[in-house]
């Protein structure tokens, strides 16, 4: 007996198995199992679901034992949901017998559930045994069906993503990595360089000690000692301006090619996510990562990294100097120096948050800019200006009482080490001076210290600096990497089919899709012929666009498959699998640059032979002649200034240039009065001879050619055939129709006076 | 004050709203949604059907019968499903997707949250937290919160 695979008690969890393996009878097998999570008062509590092969078993923790019912004619088990809560109830013909409640996480375990729920309810009633749909892989953790060449399963492995670590500065090694030998040179000036920069307090000792005090004390100056010093002195400075500059060089260099790196793989990642995540960002905070954030760690690696790896290097070799000519007097000196270290750790925690919260107060505030001036006219029409105006006022107070807040701790900080600087210096002369009356020191010695404190405290300073431009890096490289972790919701098979050719044959198999908690479409069964044009009807809001976008795959689906010439599309390249569609939308997007270009956007090798005749196709040939420059004119944002049917027909020479098997008009016609529609539909008859078509309208007439029109309601398939037939079915075609046709009669009339100006404007343009 | 409803409501063996109106149409499955359930929940329920449609606006709850008002506010209940959370015991990482073990009004549970812009600010002092999955999570007054909570929630504002 093929059955679907019986499930081994002990994926079940322990506690529940431990319960629930003396209460099965011999034979009996666990099918499947769902955990709830939620009461029927709708508070958090655990229990799970169980379908053997004799029972459904359900225990809640809270209960003593375990409840079941047994297979009988007209039990049902059936789900529904709401706002991301979902009730499992069990009816049997008169009554509902139980329910739970649970939080949807896992749907189709759910399904799962139910389906061999009524399987075995079947089989108990009639004796019937079920053969599953082939003898298909299917997952093992949630049961959906695989497709031979897949081993993991697409959705499973999609919902295991691990939070990312919150070492963040860190991860930009990855980007690092190709600079290696670069850096490494750059360290080593580095070192050189800082080591130059000792020599001259160094030199500061002898020239008291053998050459000032001796002349104080009455001794004749030595020249020549003097010479030797100075011109150490010199080299060492000139030196130390070599290498410096060698190192800046050298590192702003790698640095900048780091943070070009980081921008352009941020935006190559950003490009592949899926329609989903951009649905869910705004452009003006997606447009701040990419530009200002690269930009600060840009500036981050190249100067305040670069400033603190010499510091630290200074400090170090300054300490070992220091410890070598005097080591009683160098431990006074950097007593400070663990004291200063715990400042800065304390106020590095509360800085990183202040500096995240500006950087997303920052973003807010050009998302109302970004909200405000594309609906600009909306704004303006509505006089509401004002209010626009008291938003970004809102977003901007807001902002500064955050940077209020965190300049408060910050300008603190400053001030203190400053202190903390004066006082050390004062320990040292105290303690020095102390010394020297021993004579335990020279004068020499103590001036070499106080000049190599002096560097080093101010170098304390300037470390102390790290800390705020640190933390304003990692919030910058967090957000970055936010985006860069963010993994594709339409993921890239592990082990692509290559297919050379499409023939254009779409089945549909159960297709259910969920956006959010709102369930969208379900159970979705249609097939599609090579070279068949199908029409979607329904109002708005029944799931035809949807149904596109999962066919374009812009989502995946959430349940059931779509089959592409007999492959799942899940298991095809993304890119490869969408060069097979040209996609015609309601509202043609040009980007900026030529008619030509626009038109070879999805082919730019093609040649003007083609573009043109692509251009005749679609009946753009004509206008575009027009135009002052003909295909070398500048059209999308600052260009020239074309109608919307103009723009329709240049998106449909951009469909018919790839010559894609599959094509989809979503509401192509839609935006345009009835005779612009007149001459796009004659585009669109080019277009659509010989090509899977599938076509969204708004307009039920625009659909006449289609050979099967398929009328959706509410997420689901109510009506399938052409327009004649589902005319004399008189159903909810029919009344669409009927509906329509009366308020198609007003349009036009309505039309009339202003199609006449408006095509004669066209023509001027 | 109370006045007659022009309709008629009952719950039947399966557990859904039936609802007659004066016409004699029966309708099974009727639902309760309110209109704004977060800023004024009480202000503005409507009965819909199945598919949707509406059936009747109830003004304010008050104003029907003891016994439909139980009917209603049950239904309401049992889809209503909006924690508020208490306490924040810990989250897994100030990085998203971060999972967050919390204590609601609702019990002890976990979920995870996206990304930040699913926090969205209500007023000044609100939050509604949505999960992976859209459930909504509701923080009334975060100011009110202890310490350890509003230091974690600070983190994510």
């Amino acid at each position: 007996m093929q059955q679907t695979s019986p499930l081994l008690i002990n994926t079940i969890p322990s506690p529940w198995a431990d319960s629930l393996s003396p209460l099965l009878l011999e034979e009996e097998k666990v099918l499947s199992w769902i955990t709830i999570d939620l009461d029927t008062r709708l508070y958090f509590a655990e229990g799970i679901a169980i379908v053997t092969t004799q029972r459904l078993l359900v225990k809640m923790a809270s209960d003593d034992a375990w409840q079941a019912w047994h297979y009988q004619p007209d039990v049902m088990l059936t789900q529904r949901d709401h706002a991301g809560v979902g009730y499992l109830e069990l009816f049997d013909g008169y009554s509902r017998l139980a329910y739970w409640r649970y939080r949807l996480g896992n749907d189709l375990a759910v399904n799962r559930l139910i389906e061999s729920f009524a399987q075995q309810r079947d089989r108990h009633l009639s004796g019937k045994v079920f053969s599953q749909d082939e003898e298909q892989a299917r997952c093992p953790r949630c049961g959906i069906a695989l497709s031979i060449d897949q081993d993991e399963c697409p959705v499973c492995e999609k919902q295991t993503h691990a939070p990312p670590s919150t070492w963040t500065l860190l991860r930009l090694w990855r980007f690092a990595k190709p600079y290696k030998g670069r850096l490494l040179i750059g360290f080593l000036l580095t070192l050189c360089s800082t080591a130059a920069t000792l020599v001259p307090p160094y030199l500061t000792m002898p020239l008291m000690d053998n050459v000032l005090i001796p002349y104080q004390n009455g001794q004749p100056i030595d020249i020549e000692l003097v010479k030797l010093y100075l011109s150490g002195l010199l080299g060492a400075a000139i030196l130390a301006w070599i290498l410096g500059w060698a190192r800046t060089y050298m590192l702003a260099l790698v640095s900048e090619r780091i943070g070009a790196d980081l921008r352009t793989t941020t935006y190559e990642h950003l490009l592949n996510l899926s329609q989903e995540y951009f649905g869910g960002k705004r452009t003006g905070d997606l447009m701040a990562r990419i530009g200002a954030e690269t930009d600060r760690i840009n500036l981050f690696i190249s100067l305040h990294l670069l400033d603190f790896a010499t510091d630290v290097i200074m400090i170090c070799m300054t300490a070992v100097i220091l410890v070598s000519i005097n080591p009683w007097l160098a431990l006074v000196t950097l007593v400070p120096l663990p004291i200063i270290a715990w400042l800065i750790h304390l106020v590095r925690d509360r800085l990183r948050i202040g500096f995240e919260k500006v950087d997303r107060i920052w973003a807010e505030v050009n998302n109302v800019l970004a909200d405000t001036i594309p609906g600009i006219r909306v704004v303006k029409a509505f006089a509401q200006e004002k209010r626009e105006a008291a938003r970004f006022l809102a977003a901007n107070q807001r902002n500064l009482q955050i940077n209020d807040r965190v300049n408060r701790v910050w300008s603190l900080f400053t001030p203190t080490v400053t202190l903390l600087t004066e006082i050390g210096l004062l320990v040292v002369w105290v303690f020095g001076i102390w010394q020297i009356s021993k004579d335990q020191i020279t004068v020499g010695v103590l001036t070499a210290f106080l000049a190599y404190i002096g560097r080093f405290y101010i170098r304390l300073d300037s470390m102390s600096r790290i800390v705020s431009v640190t933390q304003k890096a990692a919030a910058g490289t967090k957000r970055i990497f936010d985006i860069l972790d963010h993994v594709s919701s339409v993921p890239e098979s592990i082990n692509p089919v290559h297919l050379a050719t499409v023939q254009g044959r779409i089945e549909l198999r159960n297709v259910g899709f969920r956006y959010g908690t709102r369930s969208i479409t379900r159970n979705i069964n249609l097939e599609i012929q090579p070279g068949e044009m199908i029409g979607l009807v329904g109002h708005s809001g029944s799931g035809k666009s949807t149904l596109v976008n999962l066919i374009c795959r812009f989502y995946d689906v959430t349940e059931g498959a779509i089959i592409v010439d007999g492959h799942d599309i899940r298991s095809l390249p993304v890119t490869e699998y969408r060069k097979h569609i040209g996609l015609v939308l309601q509202e043609p997007f040009l980007f900026y640059g030529t008619i030509a270009e626009n038109i070879a956007y999805g082919k730019p090798d093609a040649t003007h032979a083609d573009i043109v005749a692509a251009a005749r196709a679609a009946h753009a040939h004509e206008f575009i002649l027009r135009l002052p420059h003909g295909y070398d004119s500048l059209v999308g944002e600052r260009g020239q200034a074309l109608s919307g049917g103009e723009r329709q027909r240049i998106s449909i020479a951009r469909a018919l240039l790839i010559n894609p098997r599959i094509l989809i008009l979503d509401e192509a016609t839609s935006s345009v009065d009835t005779t612009t529609e007149k001459d796009i539909q004659k585009a669109l008859d080019n277009l659509v001879r010989g090509r899977t078509t599938i076509a969204i309208a708004h307009r039920l007439s625009t659909l006449r050619e289609a050979n099967r029109l398929v009328v959706l309601d509410r997420g689901r398939i109510v009506e399938i055939g052409n327009h004649v037939e589902l005319m004399s079915r008189e159903g909810y075609y029919h009344r669409l129709y009927q509906a329509q046709a009366r308020n198609v009669d007003t349009e036009e009339r309505g039309f009339i006076p202003v199609v006449e100006p408006h095509s004669v404007v066209g023509d001027h343009k | 004050m109370s006045h007659v409803p022009t309709f008629e409501l009952l719950r039947n063996a399966f557990g859904r709203l039936v609802f007659n109106d004066q016409s004699g149409v029966t309708l099974e499955g009727v639902i309760p949604v309110r209109s704004f359930p977060i800023t004024d929940p009480d202000q503005g329920i409507a009965l819909v059907d199945a598919h949707g449609h509406e059936l009747v606006w109830i003004e304010r709850l008050i104003d029907l019968p003891e016994g439909y008002r139980q009917l209603i506010e049950a239904e309401l209940v049992s889809r209503e499903f909006m924690p508020e959370i208490k306490r924040l015991h810990k989250v897994s990482s100030f990085i998203t997707p971060s999972t967050w073990h919390v204590e609601t009004d609702r019990g002890d549970t976990s979920f995870s949250l996206k990304g930040e812009e699913d926090i969205r600010r209500l007023t000044n002092s609100s939050l509604m937290i949505t999960d992976s999955h859209g459930v909504h999570f509701l923080i009334r007054n975060r100011l009110a919160l202890d310490r350890h909570s509003r230091k974690l929630l600070d983190h994510f504002l």
